[in-house]
């Protein structure tokens, strides 16, 4: 049958499926595939927070979105053009996010009464009872279709079900005009050691549910996503978590600095545990402790040992490592500490992404505590975030906080990989003489940076005490009023006078103006994909993104001053506004706000904004 | 290499301890153990960190000239399990209260024990929270009276010895604080053991907790309530050096030699070196009026630590992995190429 080939700039899709129907990997097949053809794209995945719920039920319902466009795309995309459903249950929780237009394809054969029910649906027809009935229904029995396809397969029946959706991938890369090569490798190189039997069978199906697809009335038009241009070079995909791990490897390289790793795991930040597990063939260590606590203090006790060290966490563990940060605080020493933000308080919402722990990230700790604070933007944007981090806690000699979020850390994007040739070296201020008593003054600092030097164990003649008792600049224990605040000034100073060494703050568009959209951390491409949509329909507005928190870039204050309006778009109620407001208390500043454990729809920036206009 | 003193390892602090708190005669004593160490295997000064928690006992890194760490409550053992793991070279010892170890820190304590990585824990046991001024810690008696238990406490305590045996520790021994050539010993033989030592100090607090350890360390009862362990030697205590440890097929029981059919040949001689950890725990158990208190190295086997581990197996997958630098990582998997 003739199919009409209808060229898109871009199309989001929505694989759901029950936990055990393989949607992740059908979704991020799918990705690479795309990103490997030349499209832009942005994907993220939706876990339910049960690892193995009733099956059937809404709870046990998996997602993976992508969105790819013939352009750069910023984000995973907001409603679908194309719903995978392989049961109601998934149809009943991602009905909402169809666009008007979309085309729903499910698996007929499991829309039965008990499908149904379980689901939570009260009638026969579950479309209409949704709203969604005027759709483009691809209402098709894929179990049986995937039966079919491999009866003499030889494969029992559990195993042929789970190639269902392989059936659902062909018949996704034929609507979307896909070719089919990389899956086919994939498989090859996936499975030609330890199940070469599934190669065959799972090319069939896949191959099958295309053809399927291309003889089906239902399925007028196919769509064609035209590579888009990017730069040349190596690409590959990255998820945020995996970024972090290999910026913080990065560091390690640039300074010379073994890494080690304490963490205890915790969604959604365990991946860059496991990433790093997997990387000592690049020297680094890592120690899965008992607890948070154990995560940040074997960490401390690494980086006093001279390594350059790392605490990965979440929200709850960031609580738990409290009272340490303020240990690596009065120790000046260089640390990081990776929080990968997700849905709180308390344990929250664990799988979905939220920017809560801004105000426990800044102010979270006893006594005057300062640790300087950066955000990541993207998932790629994570490996530069990670190494800059590392970069300013060795030399700047202080703990460094690196936000991150869920939706950062478990989305991926493709990336142009970077030559390390291109990154700075990194250099601690290495201890290397002596006081005139021939003693070593731990807490003597340079007078420009007001940062101390760092002596390690094993340098002879550098032996000193460190802790977290006040000291004076000698290293000795000291209860004076005024030694007591002037080290709690240096330390403030000091951390404030990294802002001599970051970036000034970029504003995109016009430098002055009515309004300015602010945001920070993971809101990056919702808020960008809102600016230009409000610039096309002919508003002017300008947009400036902090990746710096902690301290603000040095400009931030000027560039605030153009302004008549700066709107904060967050996912909070408004921790980086008041925060904004403290420090700049001219500033006529709005909020922004979702805290809903969901990134931003782009259309709730673009009323936001038009609201402001 | 240079012989190392007793004042090599005195820093220029003042030393704030109580007069005659047990804590000092420890530091002594290790003062007067790392130059045999260093000796013994060829150690410089810059080699050593000690680490401590939060206590009177942790204020112990500042007195010793050599590197040092003062961390928070509970945690020395995760700082050492830090410092150890990032650089397996380092001798890290650590000095930590009751409190300090078996309270707060009780979990990074038993983990640290658990994963066998080479450190030295001097436990300070005075059964009493000292800085904080006398409560109740997880060592006091049953009944003890202190500040936050008026009336007596209506919890029993830990004995450290079989929670560091319980754990599988590969190294438990225990002394007075009184008994500095014992204590020296001890620590040197923790020294040479290559894994997790314990060694429990029971300390005297002269101040919230004075006697602390009074109905054994008394000097009038001292040999009849305890016994000195040491390896190859006969299982022998008393004031007359007449009564012996037997095991009699079900359990050991104390006996007085040349009485009840018991004569020297029977008495059991102690290997702390042997794998019977089941013996070891039955003798960090013993108390009276039954039993001696042991003193000395109960138990010093050899088992795999954490350390090598981490460090062997890094070397291995170097040896092993196509990726040695992190443009090999980045283009590692798959890829594609724009042109
Ligand atoms: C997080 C935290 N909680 C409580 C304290 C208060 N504190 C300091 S030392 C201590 C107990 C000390 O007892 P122990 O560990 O037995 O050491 P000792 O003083 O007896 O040597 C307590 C409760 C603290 N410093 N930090
Ligand atoms: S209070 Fe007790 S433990 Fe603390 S220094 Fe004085 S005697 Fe020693
Ligand atoms: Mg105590």
């Amino acid at each position: 049958m003739e199919h009409k080939i209808i060229d898109v700039q871009d199309v989001v899709i929505r694989f759901a499926g029950d936990s055990g129907d393989g949607m992740q990997l059908t979704g991020s097949l799918f990705a690479n595939m795309s990103a490997i053809y030349g499209n832009g794209l942005s994907t993220f995945p939706d876990y339910p927070a049960e690892i193995r719920a009733p099956q059937g039920t809404v709870s046990g319902v998996s997602g993976f979105q992508v969105h790819i466009g013939s352009e750069k795309v910023n984000t995973p995309g907001d409603y679908c053009d194309l719903l995978v459903a392989m049961n109601p249950a998934a149809l009943m929780a991602n009905a909402k996010w169809c666009k008007r237009n979309a085309m729903i394809l499910v698996d007929e054969d499991s829309f039965d009464e008990a499908g149904l029910r379980k689901a939570g649906f009260k009638t026969d027809n579950p479309f209409a009872e949704l709203g969604v009935d005027d759709r483009v229904l691809v209402v098709v029995p894929i179990t049986t279709l995937t039966e079919e396809s491999l009866k003499d397969s030889g494969m029992d029946i559990k195993a042929i079900h789970k190639c269902k959706n392989m059936f659902t991938l062909g018949m996704a890369c034929f609507v979307y005009d896909r070719p089919l090569d990389y899956i086919f490798e994939y498989l090859e190189s996936k499975f030609a050691k330890k199940h070469p039997e599934v190669i065959e069978p799972n090319k069939k199906v896949l191959k099958d549910g295309f053809n399927y697809a291309a003889n089906l009335q239902v399925i007028a038009d196919t769509y064609h996503i035209a590579p888009s241009h990017p730069k040349k070079g190596t690409y590959r995909n990255i998820t945020g978590n995996q970024a972090v791990a290999w910026g913080l490897l990065a560091a390690s390289e640039k300074s010379g600095l073994p890494l080690f790793c304490g963490s205890y795991p915790i969604t959604p930040a365990t991946g860059i545990l496991e990433e790093l597990a997997i990387h000592k063939s690049l020297g680094a260590k890592t120690l899965q402790a008992e607890d948070e606590i154990a995560g940040i203090c074997t960490a401390i006790g690494a980086s006093y040992a001279g390594n350059l060290a790392v605490t990965t966490t979440s929200g709850p563990g960031l609580s738990l490592k409290t009272e340490a940060l303020g240990l690596a605080v009065m120790a000046e020493l260089p640390l990081v500490v990776v929080d990968v933000q997700r849905a709180g308080p308390s344990t929250g919402i664990p799988t979905k992404t939220e920017q809560t722990d801004l105000n426990q990230a800044l102010y979270g700790r006893n006594g005057e505590c300062p640790i300087p604070v950066i955000a990541a933007h993207s998932p790629a944007n994570c490996f530069d975030a990670a190494f800059t981090a590392a970069k300013i806690a060795l030399e700047h000699m202080t703990p460094v906080m690196l936000l991150s979020e869920g939706f950062l850390g478990n989305g991926s994007e493709p990336w142009l990989i970077p030559s390390m040739k291109d990154y700075p070296v990194i250099k601690p201020p290495f201890a290397k003489s002596l006081g005139a008593d021939g003693k070593f003054k731990p807490f003597e600092r340079d007078p420009e940076t007001l940062v101390p030097r760092w002596a390690i164990p094993g340098q002879k003649g550098f032996e000193h005490r460190v802790g977290g008792l006040e000291k004076n600049h000698d290293g000795v224990l000291s209860s004076d009023p005024a030694n007591h605040a002037l080290m709690v000034a240096e330390r403030e100073a000091k951390v404030q006078k990294i802002a001599d060494f970051i970036p000034e703050l970029e504003v995109d568009g016009p430098a002055s103006g009515k309004l300015l959209v602010v945001g920070w951390g993971g809101t990056f491409g919702h808020i960008l994909s809102a600016v230009h949509e409000v610039r096309e329909a002919g508003m002017t507005v300008s947009r400036a993104h902090f990746d710096y928190i902690y301290p603000v870039p040095r400009n931030t204050g000027k560039v605030l001053a153009g302004f008549e309006k700066i709107l904060v778009c967050e996912l909070n109620s408004g921790q980086f506004a008041n925060y904004l407001r403290t420090l700049f208390p001219t500033a006529d500043i709005v909020k922004c706000n979702k805290v809903q454990g969901q990134p931003f729809l782009v259309n709730e920036i673009v009323d936001a904004i038009k609201e402001e206009l | 290499m240079a012989t190392l003193s007793f004042k090599d390892f005195k820093s220029d602090q003042e030393v704030r301890w109580c007069p005659g708190c047990g804590d000092h005669a420890v530091l002594a004593a290790l003062q007067r153990a790392l130059p045999k160490v260093s000796q013994a295997l060829n150690y410089e000064k810059e080699r050593y960190v000690v680490v401590s928690g939060i206590g009177c006992s942790s204020r112990l890194p500042y007195y010793m000239d050599t590197y040092g760490f003062h961390g928070i409550h509970g945690r020395a053992t995760a700082i050492s399990t830090g410092i150890k793991v990032a650089n397996p070279w380092l001798t890290v010892w650590q000095a930590c209260g009751d409190g300090d170890a078996l309270a707060i820190g009780g979990n990074h304590f038993i983990h640290a024990i658990r994963r066998n990585i080479d450190i030295n824990i001097i436990l300070f046991n005075n059964r009493i929270y000292g800085l904080t001024k006398g409560q109740y810690s997880p060592t006091s008696k049953f009944g003890a009276i202190t500040k936050t238990s008026p009336y007596g406490t209506v919890e029993h305590p830990f004995n450290p010895g079989s929670l560091v045996l319980g754990a599988k520790g590969t190294f438990f021994a225990r002394s007075l604080d009184v008994e500095l050539k014992l204590n020296e010993e001890i620590m040197t033989a923790a020294a040479l053991h290559d894994g997790t030592s314990v060694m429990e100090m029971l300390t005297n607090c002269v101040i919230f907790n004075d006697g602390a350890h009074r109905e054994i360390s008394d000097p009038e009862v001292r040999a009849d309530r305890t016994i000195v362990l040491r390896a190859g030697e006969k299982m022998i205590f008393g004031k007359n050096r007449d009564r012996g440890l037997v095991y009699d097929g079900r359990k050991i029981r104390a006996v007085h030699i040349g009485e009840g059919g018991y004569s020297e040949e029977d008495i059991l001689v102690h290997d702390p070196h042997s794998d019977n950890i089941g013996l070891h725990m039955a003798l960090a158990d013993m108390k009276g009026p039954d039993y001696p208190v042991a003193l000395g190295v109960i138990r010093d086997v050899r088992d795999v630590t954490y350390d090598d581990g981490v460090r062997d197996q890094v070397k291995d997958v170097m040896l092993k992995s196509k990726i040695h630098c992190v443009d090999d990582l980045l283009h590692s998997g798959s890829t594609w190429e724009v042109e």
